[in-house]
């Protein structure tokens, strides 16, 4: 984590600290970098998001006519002639939970100054990301060549695949352009953008800061959070 | 918080103990913690398109807001008159169809509560104001602020797009309820509707890099000394109408989202079994409630989206123009914050009709109704602030007093719609019209207007000329009674809102006559405010100069180095904050006014109040 150090200033812990900062001039989250509290509240504008599309799909799936299809084996893989439920999904977790594992270290190595550790998990964490959504577009053609289409399935509920498609794929979007943003970063890291007083960005005069793979981070384990919610509500339910 | 600054507050106590004796100033009372960010380097334009189009100046992206916002509002003011036409004098415009009709109510509504004033508030007045009044050189991203502005510019032009496609733009009222607002024999069921929905979810895209950049400046980016309880209430207004915009557009994004797919795809989220001219469509098991819910859980706080900043910003003039200090600063600011935490837990309030288990009703009844206490008080203070003020009665003080009146009036008549029963059957009348024009239209405007008198001098360095703007208010005041007056009677004796034409039926005879009253009052209302146009015109070429802080108050945006400001607001040094800006007739001053800045050595012999 970043430590904050300001100058002249010591910072009281817990709530008596929470509230000297709060009334305090200048800044309220002391020492934090500007980008990262923008990160932490665009994250809570984008759970409002998922949590509109999660309470959505409880309403509809609570209030449909016919059956809900049963998960177990709509999302069950034949291995071996038996059929394993939700294999591919597990297997996705895992992945996914792995890459924020990859990230936090990542995290880790950049405050420590460590280029090419830091470079090498960024990388990791950005092909952990892209192997999840290679699975998920396994599971979606597989899903598609089964009949399921958004507005029918041959299991039962229409709104079954309505959102399943509409959620995964918000969330696969999500996944996707982290993916993207990861291997923009570890480029960037390997180039040293972050070395020696940081390179200024594209179009801004901010410079680069290993704090930019914190922020990158928070997105990033914010995405598989919000993955352990869809796990749980359309594959467990 | 720092030991030093502890002592600094004892410093500013001794100080006002021993007015009148012969405090010697110390320079420690003067102190302030350096400086714990930076100074925030600007990428400075060079060329037209960097200085004034691709502009990553927050002033000019403000500017730029504004101008757009009132474009739009100008185009939702052309479909009122034409919907007054039809109302007031049936068949008038020959072209108008049915059809017509409810486009014009649809596209007026939408425009005016998302384009024009969530627009106008947050984009123009934030974008301007924030960086100004917390001492800051500029947003915090610049460059993301620039998108913003220009992402709201493609919503807007996808949603003047839809004017032009086959169909028309959707005619399905702003709510946009489905099942109809999807189904062929709504206007605008094709093209129209889906043009609107991208442009929503442009709308939500761009505002929330918009929003990031207004909470972090004001949470992370002020200047020394200004602490939030030392921020101006326009900007409390503003920050919080943003926090609930972030936390409140996510609703319409999702649901935006969601009838895209209703359409497009043929999923049925909000859509259940249909029967269309005896046959079964291929839509069933959704729920058209879902979208209601997720609609109001948008569409009321976007209500106090419009209203706080609203609140904020008339907080801010009636203490300038009144010079005397806001009563109950805190309190205000409280009530603010308030409003907004409450105006999450009353969106069924809006749902009364819409069949609902009488609890759930209940509930909502008595969290609305609790709302009136926070502006209540707020209320309260505006007048307490006036009360033996030495009132300066120019046109900014005027749109204030109609502010404060308008908003008593709309909101009275909140609390009987609030109520279950009451509301049932005034539902869907123009006493429903009446009310939310009254309280988010009319008052906001009011605010609006009153703000541009009051800020013109600082973004032109011109005074607005005061004649016509007295005439502008007073048209504009009492034509906007004469409109929404009558109203109120006409939804007690039963008349719809949305009818396209009602003439033949009974209970109209007898408000023919205050309908025509109504039409004429708007279009002389309408017209009114293109006095403000040609006020602004008039005034960049021949206006009378303004100089600095030309209206004497206190906060820091009328303590910039230039005026109009240059791109980076203050000059070399940033302004080193002591106190409140609400430092009006202080006791013992040499002038009505203590700036933010003048450090507390100055003003040893005040009985200045301790912020």
């Amino acid at each position: 984590m970043s430590d904050p150090k300001i100058e002249g200033l010591q910072l009281k812990p817990g709530f008596r600290g929470m509230a000297d900062d709060t009334g305090s001039d200048q800044t309220m989250f002391k020492g934090v970098h500007w980008g990262k509290a923008m990160m932490w509240i665009f994250l809570l504008s984008d759970t409002f998001v998922f949590s509109c599309f999660l309470i959505s799909y409880m309403k509809g799936r609570g209030s449909t006519l016919v059956d809900w299809p049963y998960p177990s084996e709509v999302f069950a893989l034949h291995v071996g002639g038996v059929s394993v439920p939700l294999l591919l999904i597990a297997i996705m977790t895992f992945v996914l939970i792995t890459s924020s594992g990859t990230m936090a270290l990542a995290v880790k190595y950049g405050y420590e100054k460590n280029r090419k550790m830091c470079g090498w998990l960024v990388l990791a964490t950005a092909l952990g990301g892209l192997t999840f959504v290679g699975m998920q577009a396994f599971e979606w053609s597989k899903l598609i060549e089964e009949g399921v289409r958004p507005w029918e399935n041959p299991f039962g509920a229409a709104q079954f695949g309505s959102f399943f498609f509409m959620i995964t794929g918000f969330h696969g979007t999500h996944v996707s352009i982290g993916v993207i943003f990861l291997f923009i970063y570890a480029y960037k890291v390997f180039a040293g953008h972050y070395e020696n007083g940081g390179k200024r960005g594209w179009f801004t005069t901010m410079k680069g800061d290993y704090v930019e793979i914190e922020i990158l981070g928070l997105y990033w384990h914010f995405v598989d959070l919000v993955w352990v919610f869809i796990f749980a509500f359309f594959y467990l339910w | 918080m720092s030991d030093e600054y502890d002592n600094n507050k004892t410093y500013q106590a001794q100080s006002s103990e021993t007015m009148g004796g012969s405090a010697p100033a110390s320079p420690d009372m003067d102190y302030v913690r350096p400086a714990e960010i930076p100074d925030q380097e600007l990428y400075h334009g060079h060329s037209f398109i960097t200085k004034w189009v691709f502009c990553q100046d927050a002033k000019v992206i403000g500017v730029q807001y504004f101008l757009t916002a009132v474009f739009t509002g100008v185009v939702g003011l052309i479909l009122s008159w034409l919907m007054r036409l039809q109302l007031g004098f049936p068949g008038a415009a020959g072209f108008m169809t049915a059809e017509h009709y409810y486009q014009f109510v649809t596209m007026h509504g939408m425009i005016m509560v998302v384009y024009f004033l969530t627009a106008l508030f947050l984009g123009g007045f934030g974008n301007y104001l924030i960086p100004l009044m917390v001492g800051a050189r500029d947003m915090v991203f610049p460059y993301v602020n620039m998108i913003s502005f220009w992402m709201f510019f493609i919503a807007v032009a996808v949603l003047m797009a839809s004017f032009f496609v086959p169909g028309g733009p959707t005619g399905a009222g702003w709510t946009l309820y489905p099942p109809q607002t999807i189904l062929p024999g709504t206007p605008g069921a094709g093209m129209g509707i889906l043009l609107m929905l991208v442009s929503l979810s442009l709308f939500v895209i761009g505002f929330t890099m918009g929003g990031l950049n207004y909470l972090i400046t004001i949470l992370q980016a002020r200047t020394r000394g200004m602490t939030l309880m030392r921020m101006p209430l326009t900007v409390w207004g503003i920050f919080t109408a943003t926090v609930l915009a972030m936390l409140a557009f996510p609703a319409l994004l999702v649901s935006a989202i969601m009838m895209t797919l209703d359409k497009i795809l043929g999923t049925s989220f909000f859509m259940p079994t249909i029967i269309q001219a005896g046959e079964v469509l291929d839509y069933g098991g959704g729920s058209p409630i879902l979208f209601q819910h997720l609609f109001w859980f948008f569409g009321h706080p976007e209500v106090y989206i419009v209203a706080l900043p609203a609140f904020g910003i008339v907080s801010d003039l009636i203490s300038v123009h009144s010079r005397k200090n806001i009563f109950g600063y805190r309190m205000m600011v409280w009530a603010i914050v308030g409003i907004g935490a409450l105006s999450f837990f009353v969106w069924a309030h809006h749902m009364y009709v819409s069949g609902m288990n009488p609890w759930f009703g209940f509930f909502f009844a008595t969290t609305t109704l609790i709302i009136a206490v926070p502006t209540a008080m707020k209320v309260y203070n505006w007048i307490l602030t006036l009360w033996r003020g030495n009132i300066r009665l120019n046109t900014v003080m005027l749109w204030c007093l109609g502010f404060i009146v308008t908003f008593v009036n709309g909101g009275i008549t909140g609390i009987f719609l609030g109520n279950v029963s009451v509301d049932v059957p005034l539902s869907d009348t123009y006493f429903v019209i009446a009310h939310f024009h009254m309280v988010m239209g009319i008052a906001p405007l009011m605010v609006i207007m009153g703000a541009v008198y009051h800020w013109f001098p600082l973004v032109s360095g011109k005074f607005l000329d005061e004649k016509l703007g007295k005439w502008h208010f007073w048209f504009t005041f009492l034509g906007a009674y004469s409109i929404y007056f009558p109203m109120h009677y006409l939804g007690f004796i039963g008349v719809p809102r949305r009818y396209f034409e009602m003439y033949d039926s009974p209970y109209m005879t007898s408000a023919v006559g205050m309908n025509e009253f109504i039409s004429m009052a708007a279009f002389i209302v309408g017209a009114a405010q293109f006095i403000l146009i040609y006020n602004i015109i008039k005034t960049l070429k021949v206006g009378k100069k303004a100089g600095h802080n030309p209206w004497k108050a206190n906060s820091l945006e009328w303590l910039t180095s230039t005026v109009p400001p240059e791109h980076g607001n203050f000059g070399e040094r940033l302004p080193v904050v002591h106190r409140w800006p609400y430092d009006f007739s202080v006791p013992g001053a040499k002038e009505d006014y203590i700036t933010q800045t003048t450090p507390p050595s100055e003003v040893v012999h005040t009985e200045v109040e301790k912020t």
